[in-house]
């Protein structure tokens, strides 16, 4: 029964996608089948969650009745089904905000007919890429989400937007050939693209081989996760596109190639001494990243930086490697894609309500908008790693699992660590108190309501959409979305010890690539 | 497995030359460096393959050792189509960025030339619709006048058909 929920992970979307495409001229009936379409895929995705975490054995479908080997198989394990329960509920709640937003400025910015074909093409491209079980079909989902959210970036076709679009649009190219160069080496040296095939097989190979395939995917990887020699275009591209299109990006698409790492590393490639390169590159992530939110104005530049930063704490979980690093690194993937998605879509907000989204200008919000300052108050204690949030749990847990495996580099590490915990803490205190703390009477230039709406009326030019904001109110659909989105975070606080318990047999299906290996091939491998 | 030399050759080149031209601030240079680099790694799927010469698979027919792997091929065919999609869509880019920087903004509400022919046709249009009105009240006011000539005189209000309308008729 719940192997007939796999396929429809990937289907539902595609299917309304289909759907919606044919009914651009029809808004509110295009609404009302992307909205339904993801909440089946979150309720099927929840499901699946329940049956794989009570059975403790990874749901396998054969597309289209052919063996392994031979044909595409989908693999629902623990850590796939928290990845799409968790990316399912943040489209939906992106997808309702895009939608307020969209009733709110009355479409005039955006070409809504194709936002939600697309939408839900990146979801689909999203689901497929978790569940892929053969390496081909992970490079298949990473390109349609690849393509859509090329359509995503450059929406409504900006000068901004597309200059923006054109560096993602060929680092993610250069990076699509690298991965499809390591697939075509890998079967080169193994004869076969089925993960849990490759698994047994890669082990045969000898080290320095296996050396070169892994690094091959790992750099390609590297590229979509923004790890630190490989993160240069994030915080050049992603600021450009609209508020929720950038919520999706920044909490999702590193995040899948987060998750490509995990799996590359652990099930395919767990011979292969990678712990030292790891640790340095992660941790030069977290610093460097950092270093750069700490100089900039703009807060959605800002938040890009802290993402790059955060993706860090998941490098240095995967360098140890052992079952509690896993599990924690898990939890901290949950946990950051929630608050940076949410923290954008506040960002989104605080850009309608103050006109900005530059801290030089905003000021006064707090008063002006006490709700979305609440708002954001909470997701930036979250990210910052404030007890007792989730942040703060995932990076105790990630602590913890470092000091059990103590080496000098780790111990650096662990430092690194919590510098950039505080720095995050310190670059969105400063948001706080510029942007909301500060009344807006000290806001440089400030002189008379008329002058200051001549003063921003420049901003209009840029072409984001900054300019519309200065006249336009958030709709309710806007600030629930959101405040569901922050509701998620506190929850993930609340039933962090369950959670971590799932998060920790998760880790150790991970870890022990065996029970894999065995649900895909029953009767062993071929 | 052994490889075809020729096309490891050509493959390299492929890949030298397209991250070479890659590098450069051009979109269209970086488009055919794209192409070039991608059709190398497509090269690169089928080299996995093995030797030329061997036998594809046939519906019903025997597999034997030398039978050829289908798998990488099908493998490329799908890179090659997602390639051809990814190409599309920068020429796309590639366009709205050269509209872009040469026209600006304000080139949206420059229009094209079929537009303005369009606007042009659409201008004569209503002239030609004009003209046809006035000339159709003209007429009618010539047969209204007739009409009050034909209740005074006697004769049919229209004029005689001629010789040939007459076999039209018919």
């Amino acid at each position: 029964m719940s192997s007939a929920l796999v396929p429809l992970l990937v289907l539902l979307p595609l299917i309304g996608a289909a759907v919606t495409l044919i009914l651009g001229r029809y808004p509110r009936l295009q609404i009302v089948i992307s909205v339904s379409a993801l909440t089946l895929v979150t309720a099927a995705a929840a499901v699946l969650l329940a049956v794989v975490d009570h059975s403790g054995e990874p749901v396998v479908v054969r597309v289209g009745g052919w063996e392994p080997p031979f044909g595409i198989v989908l693999v629902v394990d623990r850590l796939s089904a928290i990845m799409v329960v968790v990316s399912a509920l943040m489209l939906l709640g992106v997808l309702v905000f895009a939608v307020g937003q969209g009733i709110a400025d009355r479409d005039r910015d955006t070409p809504v007919s194709i936002f939600h074909p697309t939408y839900l093409i990146l979801s689909a491209g999203l689901f497929d890429a978790f569940i892929a079980g053969d390496l081909f079909n992970m490079y298949v989902g990473f390109e349609m989400l690849l393509a859509a959210s090329y359509v995503l970036l450059t929406l409504g076709g900006t000068g901004s937007r597309i200059r923006a679009g054109v560096t993602y649009v060929v680092v993610s190219l250069v990076s699509s050939l690298l991965f499809l160069g390591a697939i075509a080496l890998i079967y080169g040296a193994t004869g076969t693209v089925t993960m849990a095939l490759l698994s047994e097989r890669i082990r045969a190979l000898p080290l320095d081989v296996q050396m070169i395939l892994c690094v091959a995917l790992l750099i390609g990887f590297a590229v979509k996760a923004a790890v630190f020699p490989l993160s240069f275009w994030l915080p050049d591209s992603y600021p450009t596109a609209p508020a929720p299109v950038t919520a999706v990006f920044a909490g999702l698409l590193t995040k899948v190639g987060v998750y490509a790492i995990i799996r590359t590393d652990r099930l395919l490639f767990f011979d292969v001494p990678l712990m030292v390169p790891l640790l340095i590159v992660g941790g030069l992530t977290m610093l460097i990243g950092i270093l750069g939110a700490l100089a900039q104005a703009d807060v959605k530049r800002l938040l890009s930086f802290t993402l790059v930063s955060h993706i860090g704490y998941m490098i240095f979980g995967v360098a140890i490697g052992t079952e509690l690093a896993m599990g924690a690194t898990i939890y901290y993937i949950v946990h950051h894609i929630a608050v940076q998605t949410a923290l954008f879509l506040v960002v989104g907000l605080i850009e309608r309500v103050g006109g900005s989204t530059s801290i030089t200008r905003l000021g006064g919000l707090l008063k002006k908008a006490p709700f979305v300052a609440a708002l954001f108050f909470i997701g930036a204690l979250n990210l910052g790693g404030i007890p007792p949030f989730s942040g703060f749990l995932g990076k105790v847990g990630l602590f913890e699992a470092g000091a059990q495996s103590p080496s000098p580099l780790v111990y650096a590490l662990l430092a690194a660590g919590a510098i950039t915990s505080l720095l995050t803490l310190y670059a969105l205190m400063r948001v706080w108190n510029m942007a909301f703390w500060r009344p807006k009477a000290e806001v440089e230039g400030y002189e008379s309501p008329l002058i200051e709406s001549l003063q921003e009326s420049p901003e209009t030019t840029n072409g984001t959409a900054t300019g519309v904001a200065t006249a336009t109110r958030n709709s309710a659909l806007m600030t629930g979305a959101t405040t569901g989105l922050i509701a998620i975070t506190v929850a993930l606080t609340v039933f962090a010890g369950p959670l971590f318990g799932l998060t920790q047999r998760a880790a150790v299906n991970v870890v022990t690539p065996e029970v894999y290996v065995e649900s895909v091939f029953p009767g062993g491998t071929p | 497995m052994s490889a075809s030399l020729t096309l490891v050759v050509l493959m390299a080149i492929m890949y030298g030359t397209g991250v070479y031209v890659m590098l450069e601030r051009s979109l269209t240079r970086i488009l055919i460096g794209f192409l070039l680099v991608g059709n190398a790694t497509n090269l690169l799927i089928f080299l996995m393959s093995g030797r030329a010469g061997s036998a594809p698979i046939v519906p019903g027919g025997e597999v034997a050792a030398d039978t050829v792997d289908p798998l990488p091929q099908v493998l490329m065919l799908t890179a090659i189509v997602i390639n051809f999609g990814v190409t599309a869509f920068i020429l796309a880019l590639i366009y709205r960025s050269w509209w872009l920087s040469n026209l600006g903004d304000e080139g949206d509400d420059v229009m094209s030339d079929e537009e303005k022919e369009e606007a042009i046709e659409a201008e004569n249009a209503d002239e030609l619709q004009a003209s046809l009105e006035s000339d159709d009240t003209a007429v009618l006011e010539v047969l209204d006048e007739d009409e009050d000539h034909g209740d005074d005189d006697g004769p049919p209000a229209t004029p005689e058909p001629s010789e040939r309308e007459r076999d039209v008729m018919r």
